[in-house]
Order: structure tokens, then sequence, then C-alpha cells
């Protein structure tokens, strides 16, 4: 059939961050196909040169207001690798349960507010109050627990201050954790039943379109890890240590267009909650791998937009997970610890699972503690090329259906990526028609 | 009167500060009664260029991000600087320390001509428009945020705190962190976060911007105390005073 179509979304609403989408089809003939993000950039890199080993964790948490944590982590995990900095075992189940506070505000913020009014066909969650009040009020709760969580455990909700190298600062004690596990037991797990049975029956609106794609996640020897681990590729066995993740993030110029995209094995690849599914899939704890079977989610899925139900599985597991946590921390007993740091020479590497996909922070100090070179690679620039690659798959197959269809089926594929372009500390892939 | 319009906008910045919106909840149900969103692109489709106030987020980075908080400013009769990026330039500013072909060559290489890389001084919101309220803060505090945008709402003048934020910690009975050998910026910089990062155990960098006229002679006192010199406060200003109007950086 043939189509002329233009489609040209400028500041593509409901992600974080700027990007647009461009699409030119005449008489059934596609001349533009593009995904581009024109966010300010921050050059974040070259701002932390000259600043203390004290002060770097501070700079770089504010690459991104919603994974804060994230950043933190990753920085001070790069920053005790250059050192040499070791942590004690209670430090690092703090910094775990820390971690899944972000995980579960920043998946129940996109599949509640930024992903459902596209299941439910409307425009915002605005007029989801008035149409679902109880499901509005269910994601409410679960995220306002989850700033809780990372209130109690980061000292905020935006921007930690706990996470610090060689450490984590305990502003909290026994019995605030034990009212923790108790929030999260008796509301968080009910409701995020309730969440999935809500999104499960709308789950037909999410398309059915799959394209085979390389999926990229730390892997940990026994657990569903978003903190330890090597990094490993859906495409093969090997797994590459974290110190090397410049072997596995290849920046390249496209033949299309003069930007920068990322790729391993192949042309493209993709990170985030769909996976780190499809790499630990089977390390899920029970509730989390009932959900998954729920939707029909299973290893191996291609289907970009099925990113939102593992991110609901992904709630459901840090929920499991941090009980877990809680309940080993408080048999081991909450200790005040004494942080041992010697400031010497040296580049270090840290990588956690953020949200949206693995993140890699690398710092080279000198013997001072003073940061003298800094390299940071961050998911949603990980995806840029594999959104671009999808949309590439997805124009031709879908274009029969119109233009308004085709324009919400690309929006919402870039929403099921859940960009977080503010983040993006290198642009990429950026043409100006 | 009907319900003022309010437009949400952000500049360079983490948009970390919009999510402490967002976090409001069911707060946020509260203040839609007095006022109607009617342009906010991280959370709605819709959109108008019809709003009384504006609130805006993120730095001026660019020249063309300059035209478009200049057209922001006709449009709106108020303008709210929401948070660190937008009131003093926030975290953005420490590139102005470096040159800033540098600073491009360093993070994209080969590819730091291209144009849309372009990147100017980093400013503050009021240092491009004239701004008429601050919510300070790296990220903003929610419960200040819900109290200005009342007072707007209301008609009434929102009283920001003039005094340091080491008011605030000792009423939280913390321990000094200078007792802890290490150096903290509460002495000069402006309260109205009930000082959490002293409270947690780690030292105040300053996130809310100096106190109108920051006592640089006390400062300068407690650091001699604890043995500290001005190089070491300097170090630890330049993450969020670096560039701002204050003679505490003499
Ligand atoms: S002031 Fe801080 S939290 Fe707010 S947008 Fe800027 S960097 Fe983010
Ligand atoms: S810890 Fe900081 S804010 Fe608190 S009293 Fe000491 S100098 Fe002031
Ligand atoms: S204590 Fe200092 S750094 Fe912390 S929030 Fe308050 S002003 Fe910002």
């Amino acid at each position: 059939m043939s189509q002329s179509i233009d489609i040209n979304v400028h500041h593509l609403t409901r992600v974080e961050g700027h990007g647009n989408i461009v699409i030119k089809a005449d008489d059934g003939t596609i001349e533009k196909v593009e995904w581009q993000v024109p966010e300010a950039p921050r050059f974040f890199e070259a701002m932390v040169r000259g600043r203390s080993w004290m002060d770097i964790q501070t700079i770089t948490c504010r690459i991104c207001g919603i994974c804060s944590i994230s950043h933190s982590l990753a920085s001070i995990k790069a920053t005790e690798d250059a050192m040499g900095i070791g942590v004690s075992e209670q430090t690092r189940k703090l910094r775990l349960l820390t971690h899944c506070a972000e995980q579960l505000q920043s998946h129940s913020l996109h599949v509640g507010y930024l992903a459902a009014p596209d299941l439910f066909g409307v425009k915002s969650v605005v007029p989801l109050v008035a149409s679902h009040p109880d499901v509005v009020k269910t994601v409410i709760r679960i995220h306002r627990v989850s700033n809780e969580w990372s209130d109690l455990l980061g000292g905020r909700t935006t921007h930690p201050i706990t996470i610090v190298p060689g450490g984590h600062l305990t502003p909290f004690n026994e019995n605030d954790l034990r009212g923790l596990k108790k929030t999260i037991e008796e509301t968080t797990v009910p409701d995020l039943k309730t969440l999935a049975e809500v999104i499960l029956s709308v789950a037909d609106k999410l398309p059915a379109f799959d394209r085979p794609t390389e999926y990229i996640a730390l892997s940990g020897p026994d657990y569903y890890t978003f903190y330890d681990g090597d990094i490993a590729s859906s495409d093969v066995d090997e797994k590459v240590s974290v110190r090397e993740f410049e072997k596995v993030a290849n920046e390249y110029v496209s033949p299309q267009s003069t930007a920068k995209w990322a790729r391993w094995h192949r042309e493209s690849y993709a990170v985030g909650a769909l996976a780190r599914f499809n790499i630990n899939a089977d390390r899920l704890l029970p509730l989390a791998a009932e959900t998954a079977k729920k939707f029909g989610l299973e290893k191996g899925c291609c289907n970009p937009y099925m990113n939102n139900v593992a991110q609901v599985v992904e709630c459901v597991q840090v929920c499991e997970h941090g009980i877990q946590l809680i309940d080993e921390l408080l048999s081991a007993g909450l200790k005040p610890e004494e942080r041992n740091v010697t400031v010497k020479a040296g580049t270090g590497v840290g990588c956690v699972e953020a949200p949206r996909g693995i993140l890699f922070h690398k710092y080279t100090y000198d013997e001072d503690g003073i940061c003298t070179g800094a390299n940071i690679c961050i998911p949603t620039n990980e995806n840029h090329a594999n959104i671009q690659k999808d949309f590439e798959v997805l124009v031709p197959q879908f274009i029969g259906r119109g233009k308004e269809e085709l324009q919400q089926m690309l929006e919402m594929l870039v929403r099921s990526y859940d960009p977080c372009i503010s983040c993006s500390a290198h642009y990429l892939d950026v043409k100006f028609a | 009167m009907s319900k003022p319009r309010v437009a949400i906008f952000d500049f360079a910045c983490c948009e970390g500060c919009q999510l402490q919106i967002v976090n409001l909840e069911e707060e946020l149900l509260d203040l839609i009664s007095l006022v109607q969103p009617v342009a906010w692109r991280e959370a709605m489709s819709e959109s108008s260029d019809e709003y009384d106030i504006a609130i805006v987020e993120g730095s001026i980075t660019r020249p063309e991000d300059e035209e478009r908080v200049k057209e922001i400013r006709d449009r709106a009769g108020i303008l709210i600087a929401l948070g660190a990026c937008a009131t003093i330039g926030g975290i953005n500013k420490l590139k102005n320390n470096f040159d800033l072909d540098e600073v491009k060559r360093y993070v994209y290489g080969k590819d730091a001509e291209m144009p849309h890389l372009n990147t100017a001084m980093t400013k503050a919101v009021d240092e491009v428009v004239k701004v008429d309220y601050k919510v300070h803060g790296c990220p903003i505090n929610r419960s200040e945020f819900t109290y200005i945008v009342r007072c707007i709402a209301l008609g009434k003048e929102p009283v920001i705190p003039n005094y340091p934020v080491c008011v605030e910690c000792k009423k939280r009975e913390n321990v000094c962190r200078f007792e802890y050998g290490e150096i903290c910026l509460g002495p000069i910089t402006r309260a109205g976060c009930n000082a959490p990062c002293p409270s947690a155990g780690f030292w105040c960098y300053g996130c809310r911007g100096c106190v109108d006229d920051p006592n640089v002679n006390a400062a300068k006192d407690i650091m001699e105390k604890y043995g500290k010199t001005v190089e070491d406060l300097m170090q630890k200003m330049a993450l969020f005073g670096s560039g701002q109007k204050t003679e505490a950086r003499e």
C-alpha cells in the first residue's frame, strides 16, 4: 500500500529529557526514520577534573535526578576501585538495599505515571485520576513507599547523602529497618500484585513487535544482580570484567549519519529491565518469577515493548530482595562503622545496573586524590542506537496502519526504553533535518 | 479569580527538581486545586502557550536557550526559578572554571565542533531574565516548594530563611562536622532544608547557595580554629559556588 507520511514529534513528552522523532515517507518509500536527541550537553566528565575524591559522588549523582542512587554507587565504586578501598558486608548490604529503593522508585514512576496513560489511551496520568482513581492511588502508594525507602537509606529521596567511599552512613536504626520491612510486606507487595493485574488487563495494548536484539547486563554468580558481577551478553557465553567495559560499549560512526552509536556484537544493543531479565531471569525470587509467568514473559523475549512488563517484574523482585536484605542486616545487627580510606593515585571503574540499564563510571586520581580524568557511560546512550534500529524495522512493517497509529507506536516504543535523556553525558545520533 | 495557569520548563539539569514535584504525590492533587498545570512536558502530552506562572528548572547553557527563556519570561506574569541549577547555576557552573573549547574536546573528541554541541558559559536564570521567586536547593525541598506556590496563589509574599544552615543543624543537635576534621559550608549557606546532610553525617556542600550577606569573617574564624585553610574552603565551595555572586570567594 502506498502511503505518504510525515511524522515530526518535537520534544517527545512523558520521557525524561528531550527527544525528537522524525519519519518521512513518500508514496510508500521511506525517506527518513530518525530518533534525535537534542538535549543540552552538560560535560560532567570534564567538570570533575580538579575536584577531590571526597566530592566526586556529590557532583556525578547530579547527572540524573531519577537514577542518582545508581550514579552515586557507580561513582564510589570507581573511587574505591581506583584506591583499593574495601567495604564491609554491612555496607555492601545497605548499598544493595538502597539500590532496590531506586529501582522501585524509577520503575513505578515510569510504568505508573509515564507509560500507563498509553495503555489506557489517554494523554497523561491526569485523566486517569478521574477514570481510574484506585489504580492511580495504588501507583501513588507504591511510589511513596519507594521514596520513603530512599529517604531512610539514602538520607533523602534524590541525590543521596549516605553513599560514601568506603562505607554507608547510617542515620537510621534497626527499628527503622523493621518498620520499612513491615511496610514493604504489608503494603507494597499487595499493591504490586494489584498493579500487575491492572497492567495485565491492558497488556494487549502493547504492540506485538519482535526484533532479534543483543541484550547486555551485569551478571553475578548467585542472585539477580544490580550491583555485583561481570558484563554478560545474550549473544555469547563469555563474560567481560567491568574494568574492560570500554571493549563492550564501542562507539562508532553510523554509515547513515555522522552520529556515534554503541555496539558490541551487533550494530546496536539494548540495556535495562528486559536485558537484565533476559540475562538473569533464572535467578528471580519466587514472587517475581510468578509475576513474569503471568505475563508470559520468558527469557529470550525480544519485544522492546515488554520492557514495561520486565519493570513490573523487577519491582516485585526488589521488594522480595529488600525484605531478605533487611532480615540479614537485622540478624547480624546494625553496627556503627569506621571508614578506612587511604588516598592514593590510580584509575578505577565502577559499574552498577541503573534502572535503565548498565552504567559505568571511570575515574583517574593523582596521589592527592584529585580527579584528573573521567569517562562515564550511560544506559540511555547505549540504547539510542537500538531505538533507531527498532524504528528502521518497525516503520516499514506498520506503515500501512496510517500516521496516527504509527506515531503512537513509535512514541510508545521510545517510552518503553524509559529513556532518561537528561543523563546523556555524551550525545548520540543527532541529525537535524 | 480563576485558577492561575502554570507551566513548567526545563533547561540543562538533571530534572531532579521536577521529580520532587511528582514526589509530592497526593499533595500535588491538593496543589492542583489552587493552580492549573497547562504545560509540563515531563508528565503531560497536553501543552499550552498561555500561562500566568512559569516555573523554570535548569541552567542556561546555550544561546538558543537564552532566547527560549526570554520568550517564557515575556509570556509569564510570574517566573519562578526551580532548584540550584536555575537559582545559582548549580553544579553546571563547574564548567565555567575551564576553557569551553577544551571541555567540549575532552568529552566529544573529534566531534566537538558539531553545531548542536555548542555550549556557552553556564548562567543562572536571573543572569538572563528577571526572576520573581527562587526555590533553592539541589534538589528543592518539597514543602518549601508547596509553601511558595501556595503563597503566590493566595497573593502572599513567601518568607525564605536568610540565616545559615548551622541554625537548623544545631536545632537537630548534630555533632558539628568540623569536630570530625571535615569542612562544612553550613556557616555561610542559606537554611531552609533543615540540614539533612549534617544530620546524616555528611558536610553541607552549599546546595542552597549563600545567605545574602555571608559572614565570611566568622567562617574564616571557624576555619582557623580547626586548622583549615581558605583553599580548603574554596575547594568545597567550587561545587555549588562556582561564580556565585558573593564576597565569600575573595
Ligand atoms: S538543582 Fe539539582 S536536583 Fe535540581 S535539577 Fe539541578 S541538579 Fe537536579
Ligand atoms: S555541621 Fe555544618 S551546619 Fe552543622 S553546625 Fe557544624 S558547620 Fe554548621
Ligand atoms: S545541608 Fe547544605 S548541602 Fe545539604 S541540603 Fe542543606 S544546603 Fe544543601
